[in-house]
C-alpha cells in the first residue's frame, strides 16, 4: 500500500505500523509521530496499523524563535 | 526535557507564570544565530527564564542542519518553550503541541496560530478557542498575539496565566508601535504580560518592562546583530534596569520648569 512519510510517497505492505514507516526513513531519536494531522504517541508505534494514503509526519527539534 | 527552574538572579522579584518561579525576566529563541557556539554564548551572557525551540520534520534540510542542537539543548539545561510556529489551523496547533510534549517532556507551549504569511499576525478570531483547548490538554499556555484588549481578556477568560502580546509584527525590530494599547493592556490586565516580538533594541525592551510589562521574549534582535553575545547581555541589563524603573516608581512628568537645584541662599539672587 502507499503511504507518504514526510511528503515522500514510499510502498509498504497492508496492516504495516507505524514502526515499519519509521524504518523506511531510518527515524533517529528524539522525535514526534502524527498520522493524519493526529498525534500517536511513542508507545503505539509497535501496533498502530497504517492504511492506504496515510500521510506520517515524523518530526524532530530545531531551533525556533 | 527540562523542568522550569528558578536561576540564581534576583529571586527576590521572581517571574511567576502557572505558578513556576523564574529569577531571568527575558525569554530567549534560539534561530537565526551564526553558529551553535554564538547561540550557547548568548545564552549564558543573558541567562534566559527559557529558551524557545520549534519541531520540524526529521530529514528536512531544516533538521538535518540542526543535528547537533538536541545535543546542546541538554548541555545548556535552561527550560525549553516549544513553540508552534508555521501553524495555521487549531488542529495544526494541537498536533504540534502534543508532537512537543513528547519529544521535549515539557507541557509549556508557545501558542503561535499565524492568520497572515506576509505579516505573521496571529489569527485572533481562532485563538482563543484553542488556547482553551490546550488549557483543557494540560498545557502551560503563552499565547503569542495582537496587543488588542479584549482578546487578551478572553485569552485570560479561558485559562491563560499569562500573555504575550506583540510589540511590532515578528522580526520587524520596530518597537512597540501602539504604546496607547499596550498601557491600557497593561493597566486593565491582571496576570503576567510578556512582549513578544518587535522589539529591536534594548531600550525598547527597557520601555516596555518601565510600562510594567513583565517579562520580554528575543530572538532576532539578538541574533541577528553583528555581536550577538553582547547584545543579549545589553538586552538583559536593559530588562533589570526598566524592571527596577518600574518598581521604583517614576515621577510624573510636569508641564512647567522646577528647578531641582534649592533656590534659598542662591548667591547674587536679585543683586543686579
Amino acid at each position: 500500500m502507499r503511504v507518504i512519510v514526510n511528503q515522500v510517497e514510499y510502498e509498504l505492505p497492508k496492516q504495516s505500523m507505524i514502526s515499519d514507516a519509521l524504518s523506511l526513513i531510518n527515524a533517529k531519536p528524539p522525535f514526534a509521530v502524527a498520522v493524519n494531522l493526529n498525534f500517536v504517541p511513542k508507545t503505539q508505534y509497535e501496533q498502530f496499523a497504517l492504511n492506504e494514503n496515510d500521510q506520517i509526519e515524523v518530526i524532530a527539534p530545531v531551533t525556533g524563535g | 526535557m527540562t523542568a522550569p527552574l528558578p536561576n540564581n538572579l534576583n529571586s527576590a522579584d521572581a517571574l511567576v507564570l502557572y505558578g513556576e518561579s523564574f529569577a531571568s525576566r527575558l525569554l530567549l529563541g534560539t534561530s537565526r544565530y551564526p553558529s551553535p557556539q554564538v547561540l550557547e554564548n548568548a545564552v549564558n551572557a543573558s541567562n534566559p527564564a527559557m529558551i524557545t525551540v520549534s519541531l520540524r520534520r526529521q530529514g528536512s534540510s531544516t533538521t538535518e542542519a540542526h543535528s547537533g542542537f538536541w545535543d546542546l539543548l541538554k548541555k545548556m539545561a535552561v527550560p525549553v518553550l516549544p513553540n508552534t510556529a508555521g501553524c495555521h489551523s487549531p488542529q495544526e496547533v494541537i498536533t504540534t503541541a502534543q508532537m512537543a510534549r513528547e519529544v521535549f517532556e515539557s507541557d509549556w507551549i508557545k501558542l503561535e496560530l499565524i492568520g497572515d504569511d506576509y505579516t505573521l499576525q496571529p489569527d485572533t478570531l481562532r485563538l482563543v478557542q484553542t488556547a482553551e483547548s490546550l488549557i483543557k490538554e494540560g498545557f502551560k499556555v503563552l499565547p503569542y498575539c495582537t496587543e488588542d484588549l479584549i482578546l487578551c481578556q478572553r485569552l485570560v477568560d479561558v485559562g491563560c496565566q499569562a500573555i504575550m502580546p506583540w510589540a511590532a509584527p515578528i522580526g520587524t525590530g520596530q518597537g512597540p508601535l501602539n504604546p496607547y494599547a499596550m498601557k491600557l493592556l497593561r493597566d486593565r490586565i491582571k496576570v503576567p504580560l510578556i512582549v513578544d516580538a518587535g522589539l529591536g533594541l534594548p531600550s525598547h525592551a527597557c520601555t516596555v518592562m518601565e510600562w510594567g510589562f513583565d517579562a520580554v521574549l528575543l530572538n532576532t534582535a539578538v541574533a541577528l546583530s553583528n555581536d550577538p553575545v553582547a547584545m543579549a547581555n545589553s538586552f538583559a541589563m536593559a530588562v533589570d534596569a526598566g524592571r527596577t524603573a518600574y518598581l521604583s516608581g517614576a515621577m510624573k512628568p510636569q508641564e512647567s520648569a522646577q528647578a531641582s537645584t534649592p533656590l534659598v541662599g542662591t548667591p547674587f539672587w536679585h543683586q543686579a
